[in-house]
């Protein structure tokens, strides 16, 4: 069995090291091609018609207009009649013309009769839901209301909320597709977090071969989680372009589209009651939350309350699932993690604000509840001393002036192990290397740390390596989700390239005279393990391949890492704001991670992971909200412009830390993507609770919540 | 976007034989902004698009009897680096600055800003001008979170000019040409509150152009700018005050107060104006000006917060004009 793991961290020349995403320049200077730029000759173009109505059931649709529009290529209609449509903006059909414009003119000339039927789009007030929530079992651990009633305990209850917000993608979903009718063969670019898979799931939709399907994707503008499918604009981009006769089809849903249909994170509202003891550990925990994730109704597991500090004795959570007529929800970056690390997180301070005790020694006073004790303490103490903790805290509400500081901490936990990957790694006779891996790079490094692997492996400089991604002919790899990316393919190509090197290893051992298994590759050269003298330089040593080249292959097996990749990490942050308490803006002075972490391949893009986390997390409690309209049964700001995320002034400085020592690179590679953006939310809202005085209790913090909030006036949930 | 003429006159007389009498007939455009998202939307569709940006004399930012003219092809970006306005008009800046985009700002005109539709989230969503469904307005028990704090009728929406206020408390007119020749509008009269879907909230006809602003010299007058916005990067004001101070002494002999993103026209605050004559501007009489302002709004089910909002807006813009911010 061939040697794996990686050379000891001191020995390493290229992994760990801060190297600068390979594909960085081609983005920043607009010269990476998205598929949203794909125009493959005779390209036509088409759009969709969609539901105005947020319930409602299809009576007839009428083409016969559109199909004399000018330039009209080929229609599809998705909801015959007799369906029923169960939220603004689903799909009624699909129109191709030759420019965009035209097609547009064509879907508007689509005529469609709808019976309107009663519908909910709002779901912060339960009591309104009726039948249309679907409450859990209660489930009850020890005895809450016997813990809330001890003697010496101190109790607290409030609301909580954090709206439906979007995944925003930049580069919308869709796609260009051409389907040659004749040889039924599928060329396909979309934009997915899946490339090795997305073919697959169009394949069944058209109920053909999978193997009909060729994916291509060099670069996605933004995923999030909510790109895993071919969906129902793939299947019709695809059908029509078959209707005519094989001309590649753009299909992008526009922004409002994309924000109504295309993936939003559930919401969460809930009253917690928990309480401590005097010496302020947590006895007690009773929440009744619900939330909507849209016409399905779930998509968030209450099982995780409490979150991180999972071993409080008394324990009672009821959940209502809440259908609404509005567009369904998808995984969005750490499902669930969020808003339960915000219901938690901000009771705790709430509690620990009435117990008149610094939240950071309450949480430290808790971690003994939490499944890794150790990580959180030693965490929440680095986050305090690079926040300045304990000489910035203040008790709640005791900030002087107009604008007020405050400070807040949150603890969150991921898995993130590697996902199933294959590698094909070939060492060709003219010394070239290409590395051929069916995965994709969201933007997160995933190329650049795939080339480092491998020219760690080979002692090559990084530009001696080829790589090859973003198709599904190379070997099939998993989707990016669940931050299991960076494990998956960094394993996988890991072993390839170490497989092919032994080969190589094997074919130079006679020409310098010792076993392959004393041979080592560094400084671009096959040498005899510390014996530079006894050495071949690379390409003569490929030269000994003759004619044929190796192709090797390497797979992560997610049951069996090999020590390769693991997942499970505990992460602390906090959050510095400044609160204007005349106008309610909250300004973000400063944010600190301190992030558990396995083996770092490369720590500038680490890096940069949890600065694309925090940020969300930034956006999501300062500005993002989902709209909805009960009289109309629209999402009236899916758009850019009352839909808000966080321009560069809004940030604030991001500190990252990250405990980058042997004991942790022993736990090999460990997903980041998802835990850096988990606590952040709850980090900001304990600040701003602390600066203000005051728990605004329903997200986003604009200055309508927090001016609420300070005026007494916010409205109560259900 | 429906197809359309595009013409691109080199003289405002060739630009105004292009216009004709009805919104569908001709648009006019400058920055394009707002009427190229008002067409993908179809919120306007007209046969003609008329480009005014290639009219020499419709351009420039320059002096004009002792005041100020910005002619109506002046982008923002230009009135930001315009040292006349530095010098005089700090509440211009300041709105100026307050548009958080620098594509708007290079593409934007001062006089588009001024005729830019509303932003209300039902107008763009289809629900037409005053928000209404069987004559009912969706406005008072919907989503009204950035809606007006002093409706007019049936409008709710607020205006969304960044400009407005500014112009009104210095005291600036419009000249507004059309084939029949020129009038002059004081720009606190340009807006005014619609009472039909079909209506306009300013006082343009569709064969008209506003070829320009005239400001009256600030002489010594002190003007100043307050927005609050949730973002600091491009976002809509929640409410905004814009102030001009005429000061004898260290006391204010006269004051003009105009609130933004309040109402569906400005709305110029008189009363609480004229109660500062006489006094000198302290943290105190700011703050009873700023609550003077916001005595006679009408907040809806869930803009409450605007109210509060103006009144700091109007307290800190007079505190910046008086040098005391």
């Amino acid at each position: 069995m061939p040697n794996y793991s990686y050379p000891p961290m001191e020995n390493r020349r290229v992994i760990g090291k801060r190297i600068t995403r390979l594909d960085g320049v081609e983005k920043s200077s607009g010269k990476a091609k998205y598929n949203s730029d794909v125009r493959p000759a005779g390209t036509i173009h088409a759009v969709g018609v969609f539901s105005p109505h947020a319930h409602a059931r299809v009576k007839s649709v009428d083409t016969s207009a559109a199909e004399r529009a000018p330039g009209f290529a080929a229609v599809s209609v998705v909801a015959k009649p007799g369906t029923e449509v169960n939220w603004a903006g689903q799909e009624i059909a699909f129109v191709a013309a030759d420019t965009e414009e035209r097609a547009r003119d064509a879907a508007s000339l689509i005529k469609v009769e709808y019976e309107v039927l009663p519908h909910l789009v709002r779901e912060e007030n339960l009591a309104k839901a009726g039948v249309r929530g679907k409450p859990a079992g209660e489930q009850v651990t020890g005895d809450p209301d016997a813990a809330f009633a001890a003697a010496g305990t101190v109790s607290h209850e409030a609301e909580y909320g954090i709206p439906v917000i979007t995944h925003c993608c930049l580069e919308p979903h869709g796609q260009v597709v051409a389907w040659d009718g004749a040889a039924n063969q599928i060329k396909y670019w979309p934009s997915t977090q899946t490339v090795s898979a997305v073919g697959g799931d169009l394949a069944k939709q058209l109920e053909l071969p999978a193997t009909n399907i060729h994916v291509h994707q060099d670069h996605i503008g933004g995923g999030f989680g909510s790109k895993f499918q071919s969906d129902v604009w793939g299947a019709e981009a695809a059908r029509l372009s078959k209707k005519a006769g094989g001309k590649p089809v753009k299909l992008y849903l526009d922004r409002r589209e994309e924000l109504t249909i295309a993936g939003v994170r559930p919401s969460v509202f809930g009253k917690v009651k928990l309480s401590a003891n005097a010496s302020g550990e947590l006895t007690g925990w009773d929440s009744t939350t619900w939330m909507t994730g849209g016409f399905a109704g779930g998509g968030l597991n209450a099982d995780l309350l409490p979150y991180v500090f999972r071993n409080v004795a008394n324990r009672r959570i009821n959940h209502t699932a809440v259908s609404t007529n509005c567009g369904t929800s998808r995984a969005w970056r750490a499902p669930n993690h969020p808003q339960v690390c915000y219901i938690t997180c901000a009771a705790m301070e709430d509690l620990a604000a009435k117990m008149k005790m610094d939240p950071v020694e309450f949480f430290l006073k808790n971690v003994d509840k939490t499944a890794r004790a150790g990580t959180y303490r030693g965490q929440i103490m680095k986050a305090a001393e690079m926040i300045g903790w304990k000489k910035n805290w203040k008790p709640r509400g005791s900030s002087p002036g107009t604008v007020k500081r405050g400070l807040g901490l949150a603890v969150g936990t991921w898995g993130g192990a590697g996902h199933a990957s294959q590698c094909r790694a070939t060492i060709n006779p003219d010394g070239s290397a290409v590395v051929e891996i069916g995965s994709q790079d969201l933007g997160t490094g995933t190329r650049t740390i795939i080339v480092q692997v491998a020219a760690e492996t080979y002692g090559l400089p990084m530009n001696a390596i080829t790589l090859k991604l973003g198709d599904n002919m190379y070997p099939a790899s998993g989707a990016s989700g669940g931050s299991t990316t960076v494990g998956g393919v960094s394993a996988s190509t890991r072993k390839a390239t170490v497989n092919a090197l032994d080969k190589l290893f094997a074919a130079v051992a006679p020409s310098l005279g010792v076993p392959a298994e004393q041979l080592e590759a560094v400084d671009s050269k096959i040498q005899v393990k510390g014996n530079p003298a006894k050495s071949m330089a690379w390409k003569a040593a490929c030269g000994k391949l003759g004619v044929s080249a190796i192709v090797e292959t390497g797979a992560n097996d997610p049951r069996n890492p090999m020590g390769l990749t693991t997942g499970g990490v505990g992460g602390c942050q906090m959050a510095d704001v400044s609160v204007d308490v005349e106008t309610g803006v909250v300004k973000l002075n400063k944010i600190v991670a301190v992030q558990d972490i396995g083996l770092v391949i490369n720590p500038k893009t680490a890096d940069s992971q949890v600065y694309g986390g925090i940020i969300m997390g930034i956006c999501a409690a300062l500005y993002e909200e989902r709209v909805m309209d009960e009289m109309t049964g629209r999402f009236v700001n899916a758009d850019m412009e009352f839909y808000k995320l966080a321009g560069a002034g809004d940030i604030g400085e991001i500190d990252v830390q990250f405990e980058i020592t042997p004991d942790n690179d022993k736990r090999g590679v460990i997903g980041l993507g998802e835990p850096a953006t988990v606590p952040t939310i709850a980090a900001i809202a304990n600040a701003v609770a602390n600066a203000i005085g005051v728990r605004p209790p329903v997200l986003p913090l604009t200055a309508k919540n927090v001016l609420n909030a300070l005026h007494n006036t916010t409205r109560r949930l259900a | 976007m429906h197809s359309f003429e595009y013409a691109s006159p080199a003289t405002l007389k060739e630009a105004l034989g292009l216009l004709g009498g009805s919104w569908s007939d001709a648009a006019v455009l400058a920055g394009g902004t707002d009427l190229i998202t008002l067409m993908k939307e179809h919120l306007a569709e007209p046969k003609r698009v008329v480009n005014i940006k290639g009219i020499k004399e419709l351009g420039g930012i320059a002096k004009s009897g002792g005041g100020l003219r910005i002619g109506a092809a002046a982008t923002v970006d230009e009135l930001l680096s315009s040292a006349l306005v530095r010098a005089e008009y700090p509440s211009l800046l300041a709105a100026a600055r307050g548009i958080g985009s620098p594509q708007l700002r290079h593409m934007g005109t001062v006089v588009g800003d001024l005729c830019q539709r509303p932003r209300c989230w039902y107008y763009r969503n289809g629900f037409g001008l005053l928000a209404q469904k069987n004559g009912k307005s969706l406005v008072d028990d919907g989503q009204n979170e950035f809606h007006a704090i002093f409706p007019k009728g049936a409008a709710k929406f607020v205006s969304a000019s960044s400009f407005a206020p500014a112009l009104i408390a210095l005291g600036a007119k419009l000249k507004i040409a059309s084939p029949s020749g020129v009038r002059e509008v004081n720009v606190a009269d340009f807006f005014k509150a619609p009472s039909s879907d079909a209506d306009r909230e300013i006082d343009l006809h569709p064969n008209e152009i506003v070829t320009a602003i005239h400001i009256p010299a600030a002489k010594g007058a002190r003007n100043a700018t307050y927005e609050v916005r949730n973002r600091e990067g491009l976002d809509w004001p929640l409410a905004t005050a814009s102030v001009s101070l005429t000061m004898k002494g260290s006391s204010v002999s006269s004051a003009a107060i105009v609130l933004g993103h309040v109402g569906p026209t400005p709305v110029v605050a008189t009363a609480a104006a004229g109660s500062l004559a006489g006094k000198t501007i302290t943290e105190a009489t700011a703050e009873e000006a700023g609550k003077a302002a916001v005595a006679g709004a009408t907040p809806l089910s869930d803009n409450g917060y605007k109210v509060h909002l103006a009144a700091v807006a109007v307290k800190r813009a007079l505190l910046a004009a008086a040098g005391k911010a």
